[in-house]
């Protein structure tokens, strides 16, 4: 102990000591928190770089600012990137756009008196939460590829004479992602809302329906205005998250067809940088990508902190 | 006038009935999008392969058989992929499990040196994300990739399950530490002998969210893993919906001649391998799903009021 020659009482001492310890047995677990958060920040250097992997990073030339210059200049590489970030906006503002749907699910699905067709609807609807995108993949294709359960339904109905192509094609791409995710994420995002109906205090609603208040009023100005705190938290996360529209889902589904329109932005960063052509050019997008985002996470913070006085995180 | 008012009570109550049908129907069509492909899945899988590749099996299975399960034995790697898909799942669970347990405690605990700090150190990796590329290279110069331990190794500290045990220990009573602390026991013996029994709840929560996960991701073999060896199921279904097309074709060429029907009944196609890896995937979250789905739902309300 440093001051152990100065006269501290042996109780402070013993809780200086475990104060100590405490902190020495969580360092393992601190050091795989760095290891795999913190530390991989220093890939970020690789976007000054011309990264050619087998090489390493001190062989390569150290190029500045190129990458990214040549992002914004470079004619056909801007018009990839703006188009990828149409992309982007599209399914952020169409999976925003429909985050109203859970909110109206629970409410309706609240009115339903039957006890057990709730308990039912509720477990089969969350189920295709805990699939993997890759079976909901599964699920398209079989149900959707050309020779899938649609096609041959409306084939011998005579209703088409050449399968419909649903999956690979480039038609309709957003619509059709915003509804697999729709379908995936519905019945779970909808027990939220579920749980802060069972919250609200029934007297209001006795009150309401005694004032002569219909099913419909009820709804608008006691049950919705209940619900808007936690739709608010939701919105203001899926907000945050706006560049952030994950691998899984567009990796799936993605093929040379619909590559156009479902090249989102954590899609691109992937295809060129572990398939395609640069490792640093990828990681210096990332690298723009994960500014912007904690950028936007700042901003949603400080608004919600102004509305509802709380911070998100 | 009291005619009048009964009158309209009767409409009243016929506009609520429809409503309520209404209501019921929807919700009812619904559900049944949401369970009939896997229904759809099942059935075709145990159908006769012809009429299945086919698209006749939409309703009812016809020619019942469990060909297309045994015959998944020959393939070759499928078995391997189970294993490591089972393996991360379970080792990558318990790791995650004892590991949020223990931090969620210890971030309780006042006495720590810098407790918050640490602790916001652990929470806002949440919020921020290097990117694929510098966590591959991070992979790589650790030597994860290609390894078996990449799958469960960095998924040990999992912020989101810290907060959620920190915050279910935090609502015990302190005097059940003091009590103990009286009796001269140590801090991993309180870990072991009352914060353990008494968080199973949270921690059954924090282990049905990671089994789950561990099962579906396939983003991890994806980035790291290039040996076959190492697939998970997940990105192995995945590699057969991609082949399925071209092992259709194939199937159908060669098929030309005079075949009886009896073999082509449960002769694999493209399809029917699909379909069955597909059901074989998704059976393990079918069977505990309903089980476990309290837990579930009990994990998402704690987390929507602390996160």
């Amino acid at each position: 102990m440093k001051n152990a020659n100065t006269v501290v009482p042996s109780y402070k001492r013993k809780n200086e000591w475990r104060a100590y310890t405490y902190f020495f047995w969580i360092v393992p677990f601190l050091i795989l928190s760095f290891l795999f958060s913190y530390f991989p920040l220093h890939g970020w250097i690789y976007s000054f770089f011309d990264y050619k992997p087998p090489r390493s990073l001190s062989q390569c030339e150290f190029v500045g600012l190129q990458w990214f210059t040549m992002l914004f200049t470079n004619k056909t590489q801007l018009s990839q990137l703006f188009q990828v970030m149409k992309n982007t906006f599209a399914m952020s503002l169409l999976n925003i756009a429909a985050s109203f749907i859970p909110v109206v699910f629970a409410i309706f699905l609240n009115e339903i008196k039957c006890k057990w067709y709730r308990a039912f609807v509720q477990t089969f609807t969350t189920m295709p939460n805990f699939i993997s995108w890759v079976l909901v993949y599964s699920v398209a294709f079989s149900l959707f590829s050309s020779g899938g359960m649609v096609n041959s339904i409306l084939q011998q109905l005579g209703i088409i004479a050449e399968p419909l192509k649903f999956l690979d094609s480039d038609s309709h791409t957003y619509i059709w992602m915003l509804m697999w995710n729709v379908w995936k994420t519905l019945g779970w995002g909808a027990i939220v809302y579920l749980a802060s109906i069972a919250g609200i205090d029934q007297e209001q609603y006795e009150a309401a329906s005694i004032d002569g208040a219909n099913r419909f009023q009820i709804m608008r100005n006691i049950t919705l205005p209940a619900l808007m705190p936690t739709f608010f938290i939701m919105l203001m996360l899926s907000i945050a998250n706006f560049l952030n529209n994950g691998l899984d889902q567009y990796y799936v589904f993605q093929n040379a067809f619909n590559k156009e329109h479902i090249q989102v932005l954590d899609l691109y960063v992937y295809n060129i940088g572990m398939t395609g052509s640069s490792y640093s050019l990828a990681t210096a997008i990332s690298m723009l990508k994960s500014i912007v985002s904690v950028v936007l996470l700042t901003i949603v913070n400080v608004v919600s902190k102004r509305v509802r006085g709380e911070t998100i995180i | 006038m009291k005619e009048f008012r009964l009158k309209k009570r009767e409409k009243n109550n016929s506009s609520d009935t429809a409503f309520h049908i209404i209501n019921i129907l929807l919700f009812g069509i619904f559900t049944i999008i949401c369970i009939y492909p896997f229904y759809y899945l099942i059935i075709n899988t145990i159908s006769a392969n012809d009429l299945s590749a086919g698209g006749e099996i939409n309703l009812i299975p016809q020619g019942i058989h469990f060909e297309n399960y045994i015959n998944l034995l020959q393939i070759k790697g499928l078995g391997t992929a189970a294993l490591v898909s089972f393996g991360k799942m379970i080792i990558g669970t318990t790791l995650t499990v004892i590991a949020s347990a223990f931090l969620g405690f210890m971030f309780t605990q006042e006495r720590m040196w810098k407790r918050r700090f640490w602790y916001r150190f652990v929470v806002i990796t949440m919020y921020f994300n290097a990117g694929i590329i510098p966590l591959f290279i991070t992979m790589k110069n650790l030597h994860l990739t290609n390894n078996f331990l990449v799958y469960v190794i960095p998924t040990i500290v999992q912020p989101f399950n810290i907060i959620l045990v920190k915050a279910y220990v935090d609502s015990l009573p302190k005097a059940l530490q003091e009590a103990a602390e009286m009796d001269g026991a140590g801090i991993f013996k309180i870990f072991c002998k009352i914060i353990l029994p008494t968080c199973t709840p949270i921690l059954a929560t924090v282990a049905i969210f990671s089994a789950v996960n561990q099962w579906n991701s396939y983003q991890d073999t994806l980035l790291y893993i290039t040996d076959q060896k190492l697939y998970s199921l997940q990105y192995l279904l995945y590699t057969y919906i991609n082949q399925a097309n071209s092992l259709a074709a194939m199937i159908k060429n060669s098929s030309g001649g005079a075949i009886s029907a009896a073999v082509l009944a449960t002769k694999q196609t493209g399809t029917s391998i699909r379909m069955t890896v597909s059901v074989i995937v998704v059976l393990p979250i079918l069977c505990i799903y309903p089980m476990f789905q309290r837990y579930f739902v009990k994990g998402i309300m704690i987390g929507s009021v602390k996160g």
